[in-house]
């Protein structure tokens, strides 16, 4: 009796108070997946990543959530399919060699429809590479994974982002029953800076819908059917689950399996996120007006995109307009050919030799007359190094 | 400051100066308790792993989009490595603040101040104080932009209780350094 009610104590924790903060990206992350309710964190220790790590040791056990330090990130992401199994949310986080490692994992959450959150603080490689800023694991997040498995990764550009794509993140997860992954930089995820936390009822909280809601008896219950998005029981609530990744019926049989049938589940997965994209993948634009040419750019690099784009305008009078993708993918190819009509130039600086440029390229080739990378390896673009250059393509 | 204005400090030094804390106080003491916005990095990484270290703060009443310093208005240089490296990139007008003993050779073109910030610290009972001596001295310098009280209190707010009063007595010792003595050590 009274070691529960000691341990009952100890966990009555709290979640961030509404108002000001001044708080690093690392933080606000993990204060955001403390409201979005994750109760589970398994991780490992990596440059630029240990703070999240760190932080979530500190604070999940303060709000009656688990932290487990695991021996690898194999490991990490392994332990999160089966907490999500067993209903709860969970969350690791990592940098671009652990991200390689995790693979595997995400790709069985993809095919066993398994909610989880990953945040990958990108340093640059290949290999161990170097410890600094990064995005050149935007190409491994979408294609890294072994088969046809879409995936859903935003890309925070601020540390009020680095709270509430987090908080999206969870809810993302928890809707489409996917892995979602947020795709981070060491620039914000280190950075200090204002947070503003909203009054906490105003927080639009997901979570996943269980047959039980639905009025599915145990009986009847198919863990990958009833729809594009199957409801989702736990472990232990009488449902029988067959937790598999090998291609298999709604039902999760593997017996008497046919390529006909892996078609259709792959298609209903492919569906589920390519064919919402409109309503899951999220842009953000300024100056787009009459613009002649647009930078489009995500992450922290959007940062120094912006103060390019305002200068460009403001002093040399160019029209250039700004595009940030909040989400990555699925790529919101829709939406980039909705905002621009056609322009000259397209920008699109990152901290990479070109990445994202591709399927940029892929969506606008007909809207424009040159796509031209702005790449940077291992420190965040200085603005004056963008609009120098803005200005040589666009004056000549 | 006007609206979109960028106010720019740059402090470095060696690592266990406390150059990371001063500007993690700094931002805090401008956006929590001013309530302007202001954004802190660090350095890291190797540059970190060398010995050298470096804090940055970038103040506007608009929004802070690039992060970093482009041409600091304020360089705190607690070495003269510190100096030598980050002195370019000082604007013309801007202001310095060095420690005298660990930073010998000043180029004149920039209005200078000195804070012997170890030593101060050390009268107060621990050369750990110094970035408190380096923060009231800038209290001292920026007083027209940022109130002496909020950095005060950003300072309780961030160092162990324990140690707060001995603090707060190294940050009184700086910020009187400043305006009484004044010292321009360039020669």
């Amino acid at each position: 009796m009274v070691e529960t009610a000691l341990k009952e104590k100890k966990c009555r924790g709290e979640f961030i108070k509404p108002g000001r903060h001044y708080l690093e990206g690392s933080e606000a992350c993990v204060e955001g997946a403390l409201l979005a309710g994750m109760k589970v964190y398994a991780g490992y220790p990596i440059t630029p990543a240990s703070e999240i790590m760190e932080h979530a040791s500190r604070r999940l056990p303060q709000v009656g959530g688990r932290f487990i330090q695991m021996e690898d990130e194999i490991s990490a992401v392994c332990a999160l399919i089966g907490a999500s199994w067993a209903g709860a949310k969970a969350m690791t986080a990592t940098s671009s060699p652990g991200f390689s490692l995790m693979q595997e994992a995400i790709s069985f959450s993809i095919m066993t429809e398994t909610p989880l959150v990953i945040v990958d603080v990108q340093r640059p490689g290949p290999g161990q590479g170097y410890i600094t800023t990064s995005q050149e694991d935007v190409m491994q997040a979408r294609y890294g994974h072994h088969g046809e498995g879409p995936i859903i990764a935003l890309a925070p550009s601020s540390v009020q982002d680095m709270f509430e794509l987090t908080i999206e993140a969870f809810n993302l997860s928890e809707k489409w029953r996917t892995p979602v992954l947020i795709m981070a930089d060491e620039t914000v995820a280190h950075m200090r800076e204002q947070l503003i936390v909203p009054e906490l009822d105003t927080i639009e909280i997901l979570g996943r819908r269980k047959p039980q809601d639905l009025n599915i008896s145990p009986e009847a219950y198919l863990p990958y059917g009833h729809d594009i998005v199957p409801p989702m029981a736990n472990f232990g609530e009488g449902y029988n689950i067959n937790h598999v990744s090998l291609a298999h019926h709604a039902d999760g049989s593997v017996g008497n399996y046919s390529l006909e049938v892996h078609r259709e589940n792959i298609e209903r997965l492919h569906q589920k996120i390519e064919g919402n994209v409109n309503e899951i993948a999220r842009v953000e634009s300024q100056f787009l007006d009459d613009c002649d040419h647009v930078l489009i750019c995500y992450g922290s690099v959007a940062r120094t995109g912006l103060e390019a784009v305002r200068e460009v305008r403001e002093v040399h009078g160019i029209k250039i307009g700004f595009i940030r993708l909040v989400t990555l993918w699925p790529f919101p190819e829709e939406k980039l050919r909705n905002l621009i009509s056609m322009v000259k130039t397209i920008f699109v600086p990152e901290m990479n030799l070109g990445m994202i440029k591709h399927p940029i390229t892929g969506a606008l080739r007909d809207k424009c007359d040159q796509v031209i990378p702005m790449p940077e390896i291992g420190v965040l673009h200085h603005p004056d190094k963008l609009v120098n250059q803005i200005l040589e393509v666009t004056t000549c | 400051m006007k609206t979109n204005e960028r106010f720019e400090i740059r402090v470095a030094g060696f690592g266990g100066q406390g150059v990371v804390t001063i500007g993690r106080i700094l931002g805090e003491a401008f956006t929590i308790y001013e309530g302007v916005n202001s954004v802190n990095t660090r350095s890291y990484g190797p540059e970190s792993r060398g010995g050298a270290c470096r804090s940055e703060v970038v103040v506007s009443r608009g929004e802070i989009h690039y992060p970093s310093v482009r041409k600091a208005d304020v360089l705190v240089a607690l070495s003269q490595a510190a100096l030598d490296m980050y002195i370019p990139d000082l604007k013309e007008d801007g202001i310095l603040l060095i420690d005298p003993n660990s930073v010998k050779d000043v180029p004149k073109k920039h209005l200078c101040y000195g804070v012997p910030a170890m030593g101060i610290a050390h009268s107060v009972g621990d050369v750990k104080y110094q970035n408190s001596v380096v923060l009231g001295a800038l209290a001292a310098l920026l007083k027209s932009m940022l109130k002496k009280e909020s950095l005060k209190s950003a300072v309780s707010e961030n160092v162990p209780p324990k140690t707060v009063q001995k603090n707060l007595k190294a940050f009184e010792a700086g910020w009187a350094h400043i305006m009484n003595v004044k010292m321009v050590v360039a020669e």
